[in-house]
């Protein structure tokens, strides 16, 4: 029975050349940018290079501080009194860290040449909370920071557009504004998604020119990473950096702003980042950046199939005849919604194999040229099952109206057409 | 085998309201030939229709081998059509995009059999009807004759008691006309098949053993 379903099916797409293309066209452009969007998800939040161990870190990365009477809040990333008071004394993390985000800067090389670069400042144990590929060197080390050396670690693309390509740059001086630093490392470069650890330039935290001792501040420019060797760790961590949120001192930053509660969270990730575009004050809004997620995804495909099943309708009236040929020799209206899903959910798969095709091309092409530096954009098995689960959902979407109008059809009046 | 018993058919519209058949009974036997004949549009395909479970009629009752068929939900009808009627329409109703065999056998897909046993049933009916040599070919490729041969080879596959044949000879020459006549009238002959046809043509219907003639939806003899 199947076997025959298919071989109609492909008999109609061969037979109707232009409605073929436009469904199949319909289908595979809309898996195209689905399966790219997925990767790109992918991409964004798995733990890859040189966030490896993603998934046995916290992140505290937004400090929220509110005045209850005036309304007013304070936000920002953590400041450096918060990580050396609070968080460094903290005992379940196996490891703790901390970075700037990454700022831009134009610098020039020994040519000339204008250079618009990310740097970041970093502790010692951001090296060992993350795995990067030292391509020269080695990165800078605790005894690096007591002695104040001006040392720093650049990636493969800052080397190579500031000292040449490939050349040895370890133990040379790479100047910023006017300030020398000697090359200690070079690494593999990451994509700018992965913020928390990408950059071109990496500054040990105390060569910054910010006042590192201003007391009782919260607030500063950096995200904390907190290592657990296991789910419980993280539990746990969770756990001690809730109980001394309460223990935060309050800052009077002025007179018209009088903070009264923090708002501070160790958060996976995903939570993490779905704070800073989601969060309130209480909760990392998952629900609602999945909710988006989710309905983005319904909506971009709900359009297409709409489209779809007004072709569909329009294909499958034009089998009005076959469809009353076969009521009449004992197909009954379920048989033939099945037939019609079946050949739909065909073509759906017939364009995800044609959009798997067009994301290999599409991928290929983000990750060889320069829209996202060094993207590594993949499809993998999660992102196949998705677009499977996708295309499925699609011709579904689009076929069960259309299949289930012309199986309801009067058999004489099918066999008039 | 067929049974009829007051059947009335009405056509409704907005504004109008057609009488189509007004209190048929009609009793059909077994192995019977029957034609039915009549002007355009005094009912003899409505019916048909009604007769083959194709349309409801507006009132009455059928029976079918013994049956009550009137009323049956889809799932039900569709699985009786399957099993016990046949139908020879007047303009083929081949399905254009599937080769000889595969129209053939259309009728046995909805049984539960093996594929192998489906292809030598719809063998079998095309050797019945001549056309073994055109299993392969697509409809386009057949003549008017041939295809209403393979639309008798798919009325015949599942071994029906009953065919309905909607002017089988309609869009055929009466060279090719009175070869379809003879394998219905072999069908009914050899294998017992109860066979009902409408026709226009007065010299198919001498070859039946009863003549039903209707008139603006009555039956007259």
């Amino acid at each position: 029975m199947f076997y025959n379903y298919l071989k109609i099916t492909f008999a109609v797409l061969k037979r109707r050349k232009l409605l073929t293309f436009i469904s199949l066209f319909g289908v595979s452009f809309t898996l195209t940018i689905l399966i790219v969007t997925v990767s790109f998800y992918d991409h964004v939040f798995s733990a890859k290079y040189p966030d490896l161990k993603r998934n046995q870190m916290l992140y505290i990365s937004r400090v929220v501080s509110k005045d209850s009477k005036s309304g007013g809040t304070n936000t920002s990333p953590s400041g450096y009194y918060l990580i050396k008071e609070y968080v460094s004394k903290m005992k379940t993390p196996e490891k703790i860290g901390f970075a700037t985000q990454p700022s831009t800067i134009n610098i020039y090389n020994p040519g000339g040449n204008k250079l618009r670069v990310f740097y970041k400042y970093t502790d010692a144990n951001f090296w060992d909370l993350h795995e990067f590929d030292f391509k020269q060197g080695k990165p800078y080390g605790q005894q690096n920071l007591d002695n104040h050396e001006n040392v720093i670690v650049i990636n493969e693309k800052t080397r190579d557009d500031y000292f040449g390509k490939n050349v040895d740059a370890i133990g040379k001086t790479f100047e910023i504004i006017n300030e020398p630093y000697k090359v200690i490392g070079v690494v593999r470069g990451s994509p700018i998604t992965r913020f928390y650890s990408s950059s071109d330039i990496y500054i040990p935290y105390n060569l910054t020119k910010e006042n590192l001792s201003l007391n009782h501040r919260l607030h500063g420019s950096y995200t904390i990473f907190l290592k657990g060797n296991s789910k419980q760790d993280l539990i746990n961590i969770r756990k001690e950096f809730a109980d001394i949120v309460p223990k935060l001192p309050f800052t009077e930053y002025d007179h018209w702003f009088k903070p009264d509660k923090h708002y501070i969270f160790a958060d996976n990730y995903v939570e993490a980042f779905s704070r800073e575009l989601f969060g309130d004050t209480d909760t990392p809004g998952l629900i609602k950046f999945y909710l988006l997620l989710a309905f983005s995804a319904f909506i971009f495909m709900l359009l297409p199939a709409i489209n779809l099943i007004n072709i569909n309708i329009n294909r499958i009236m034009e089998r009005a005849s076959e469809i009353g040929i076969r009521k009449a020799f004992g197909a009954s209206a379920n048989t033939l919604v099945k037939q019609f899903l079946v050949e739909n959910i065909f073509v759906s798969l017939l364009g995800t194999l044609i959009a798997i095709a067009l994301s290999i091309i599409s991928i290929y092409y983000i990750n060889h040229t320069n829209l996202i530096a060094y993207s590594d954009l993949t499809i993998n098995w999660k992102v196949l099952t998705l677009a499977i689960i996708f295309s499925f959902a699609f011709g579904l979407i689009s076929g069960v109206y259309p299949a289930w109008r012309m199986s309801k059809m009067n058999i004489v009046e099918a066999l008039k057409y | 085998m067929i049974k009829l018993q007051n059947i009335d058919k009405v056509y409704r519209t907005s504004t109008i309201e057609t009488m189509a058949l007004n209190n048929i009974n009609l009793a059909i036997d077994k192995g019977e030939f029957l034609s039915i004949m009549g002007p355009s549009g005094c009912g003899k395909s409505t019916l048909l229709n009604i007769i083959g479970l194709l349309d409801e009629p507006t009132n009455g009752v059928i029976e079918i081998a013994g049956e009550k068929a009137s009323g049956l939900p889809d799932k039900k009808l569709s699985a009786f059509r399957n099993r016990k009627l046949g139908f020879v329409f007047q303009s083929y109703h081949l399905i254009n995009d599937l080769p000889v065999l595969d129209n053939v056998e259309l009728p046995l897909l909805y049984r539960s059999m093996s594929a192998a046993e489906r292809k030598k049933l719809a063998a079998e009916a095309l050797e019945k009807v001549g056309l073994s040599n055109r299993m392969y070919h697509y409809p386009s490729q057949l003549s008017g004759g041939q295809k209403q041969r393979v639309a008798i080879a798919r009325a015949i596959v599942g071994k029906p008691a009953i065919i309905l044949a909607d002017e089988p000879t309609g869009n055929l020459d009466s060279a090719m006309g009175n070869e379809i006549m003879e394998i219905l009238i072999d069908l009914n002959k050899n294998d017992k098949t109860t066979i009902v046809m409408v026709t226009h043509d007065e010299n198919m219907s001498k070859m039946t053993h009863r003549l039903v003639r209707l008139f603006d939806g009555s039956q007259v003899s």
